[in-house]
């Protein structure tokens, strides 16, 4: 049982938690996200990192909003987040979701909003290297994982290595797909694509993405964006092939390793 | 003759040239003011490596090297044209090659074999247009005008090394005849060969006519480029420069802030305002409608597009048959702007919008309104089927960017229309109510009591 504290609770214990947790939407409220959620703070717990979340002080952090166009919810979300976090004196950031990593990061400063913030395989990655996570079980040996860069995080921010380090720390095999990195293929979701069907069309853009991961031959298709998950998910369904390729995010990938 | 006819042409190229690219940097200043942001360094950079070098149409190799070729066949074939321009108004033969002597002959043989490279191309790019169609040449938003362009242009490439070859043939011919006239030019690669092969034994008469016909070919194709340009997706030879130099160096990631609803926002919440700008009592617009909404750079991008289509051939949503291209969300905001340029610069006062209380009516950027706008050329289904991941930003090879006007678009459509798909705004209300994307039902920390 690990007990997951708020900033309001570290607060009245008068505990200066070293980063705040920011778990957004997906990761507190679906089902198959909050298993990410779960698995990062898990992680976290074992390398006793001193976090916290803002529990039901957190609000969207507008993404979707600003997105779809809509400016004035964007800066209702943003600016009630920013006060939020600026009372605590939050100074640093951890998310596992690349919109929220990129809003802290490029979109948050202007608004008055200025943290230092990580996504989580990034993270990951500093824990691993510090020493603090210990990663060496031979759980994925020679697995053939895949790995699905998102937009958010791989093209738009520029970090294609920290998840990728990760699973060469589980030494499983990497397969890349033909559209890797900056050359990326979206899985549909991003500029709040996410909340509405698709415009007319040929294909869904998932499967397009599905097939091309499919054709890698691995097992495993890793991603770090609970949005791309539910996405490449929704693929595999669509290709009838939920009994042969499981979509995990890499903090998942982590915890698996580790027999938990 | 001659002489007076070179000159009476240049001039008057010259003249409409200068009134034709007026017209544009007029059509792109209809935009709004753009915050030139970063280090003018970087930016000088990036017009090293990116437009100049090319760096980013290394991204695939084939195109990149055939491109290469006519690239630098262009810019080496204007120290020729220096000297075809020296000619045509002294009425001088090769002015420059008894001055520069062996040096000539190396720059000359240059030429030479860079426009046999850059022949290649053009039949190679001739081939992978109308042969071997590569996809994103011959996608929807290219019928008509487009692809007739391109292939003018590739037409023009032809005629143009056709008339420095002939040139150069007939001229080595007759250096062997009148070396007086004809000043040696040392060997050429090309021309010492592939002239006698061709014009061996002709009489000098007509050894003379086929040089002067090489020669106003050569000149005449340039000048004939020129003052076509304007009109074509060639343009990017021009534009490409500013339009690097110019590019976003903000992170990828952000978003153009809107400090008008910022503040607005900012003051309900309570929170200290820095500049408090200045009310008026007028209905903000926000987003974009027309090219007036869209910054200057954003149809300097329209412009310097080249119509290549990397960006639509990495689009999520155009792979997958939807509607949207970026490519032809660029092609459409020229258009636009092409539209508007044409009726502003008639003057009609049916184009305003307006007319004040003493009746005289003005016609410029403010007031007008052919009762069209960007929407007309893009629709909604276009806009709507972004997913905003950057694939297009990263595809283009000068740095344009069609994702800002696109987003541009829903926030008109959001925020002024306060229209926009209907599912959008389940997702508004929850975010509205419950600063969730979904309406739940569960608290935000549910899951810690499942650890």
């Amino acid at each position: 049982m690990i007990k997951v504290k708020t900033m309001a609770e570290a607060a009245a214990e008068g505990i200066d938690v070293e980063v705040l947790y920011f778990v957004g939407c997906a990761g507190s409220f679906d089902p198959r996200a909050q298993r990410i959620t779960k698995a990062f703070a898990q992680l976290m717990d074992i390398a006793n990192v001193s976090y916290a979340i803002l529990g039901k002080e957190e609000m969207c952090t507008g993404d979707p909003a600003r997105r779809a166009g809509n400016e004035f919810l964007f800066q209702m979300l943003a600016n009630q987040n920013i006060q939020t976090m600026n009372n605590y004196g939050v100074k640093k950031i951890v998310t596992t979701c690349p919109h929220g990593f990129n809003m802290f990061k490029n979109e948050y400063p202007e608004l008055g909003g200025t943290f230092e913030v990580l996504h989580h395989t990034q993270f990951l990655n500093m824990l691993i290297d510090d020493g603090k996570l210990k990663v060496d079980g031979d759980y994925y040996k020679d697995k053939k994982i895949t790995y699905h860069d998102s937009c958010y995080l791989g093209r738009i921010n520029g970090e294609y290595d920290a998840p990728r380090n990760l699973i060469h720390h589980l030494k499983a095999d990497l397969v890349e797909m033909n559209r890797c990195k900056s050359n990326g293929l979206c899985c549909g979701a991003g500029g709040a694509q996410f909340f509405k069907e698709d415009e007319p069309g040929e294909k869904r853009i998932n499967v397009e993405r599905i097939e091309e991961a499919l054709d890698t031959k691995a097992g495993i298709v890793a991603s770090n964006c609970p949005f791309c998950i539910t996405m490449l998910t929704d693929g595999i369904k669509a290709k009838d092939e939920q009994d042969n390729v499981v979509v995990l995010d890499v903090a998942e990938l982590l915890i698996r390793s580790m027999g938990e | 003759m001659q002489q007076i006819l070179f000159i009476l042409l240049l001039g008057a190229t010259g003249y409409i040239a200068y009134r034709q690219y007026s017209r544009i940097y007029n059509n792109i200043m209809m935009g709004k003011d753009y915050n030139v942001t970063g280090s003018s360094t970087e930016r000088w950079k990036n017009v090293l490596l990116i437009a100049l070098g090319q760096k980013k149409m290394f991204k695939n190799w084939i195109p990149a090297i055939f491109h290469l070729f006519i690239y630098v066949a262009f810019i080496f074939t204007q120290i020729e044209l220096i000297e075809i321009i020296i000619d045509g108004i002294f009425g001088v033969h090769r002015f420059f090659a008894p001055i520069l002597g062996g040096f000539y002959t190396l720059i000359i043989n240059s030429i030479e074999i860079l426009s046999l490279l850059a022949l290649t191309a053009t039949f190679v790019f001739l081939y992978r247009r109308n042969l071997l169609k590569v996809p994103r040449l011959v996608k929807s938003e290219l019928n008509g005008w487009p692809k007739l362009d391109a292939n003018l242009i590739l037409l023009g490439e032809f005629l143009l090394v056709t008339g420095i070859f002939t040139m150069n043939g007939a001229d080595k011919v007759l250096q062997a005849i009148d070396p007086g006239h004809y000043p040696d030019t040392g060997y050429l690669a090309v021309s010492s060969w592939l002239g006698p092969a061709l014009f061996g034994g002709l009489e000098p008469e007509s050894l003379m006519f086929l040089e002067r016909t090489g020669w106003w070919l050569h000149i005449l194709v340039v000048l004939g480029f020129i003052l076509y340009l304007p009109k074509s997706k060639h343009l990017h030879i021009f534009l490409a420069f500013p339009n690097v130099y110019f590019s976003n160096l903000e992170p990828r990631g952000r978003m153009e802030n809107m400090p008008e609803i910022m503040n607005e926002v900012k003051s309900m919440l309570g929170i200290e305002v820095e500049t408090s700008s200045a009310s008026s009592d007028e209905i903000p617009e926000f987003g974009a409608k027309d090219i007036f909404d869209l910054s200057w750079k954003n149809i300097l991008n329209a412009y310097a597009c080249t119509e290549c289509g990397r960006c639509t051939a990495v689009c999520p949503a155009n792979i997958t048959g939807k509607k949207l291209s970026p490519r032809k969300v660029m092609m459409d905001i020229r258009d636009r702007a092409e539209e508007v340029g044409r009726n502003m610069l008639t003057g009609d006062m049916k184009y305003a919008k307006t007319q004040d209380s003493t009746g005289t009516i003005t016609l410029n950027k403010g007031n007008y309104d052919d009762g069209k706008s960007l929407f007309d050329y893009i629709s909604k289904e276009e806009i709507n089927a972004c997913t905003t991941c950057n694939a297009c930003v990263e595809a283009c090879p000068v740095l344009i960017d069609p994702l800002e006007p696109i987003l541009k678009l829903r926030r008109y459509e959001i925020l002024t229309e306060s229209a926009g798909p209907a599912e959008w705004m389940p997702m508004f209300t929850a975010l509205e109510n419950n600063g969730a994307v979904w309406q739940v039902s569960t608290e935000r920390d549910a899951w810690t009591s499942e650890m």
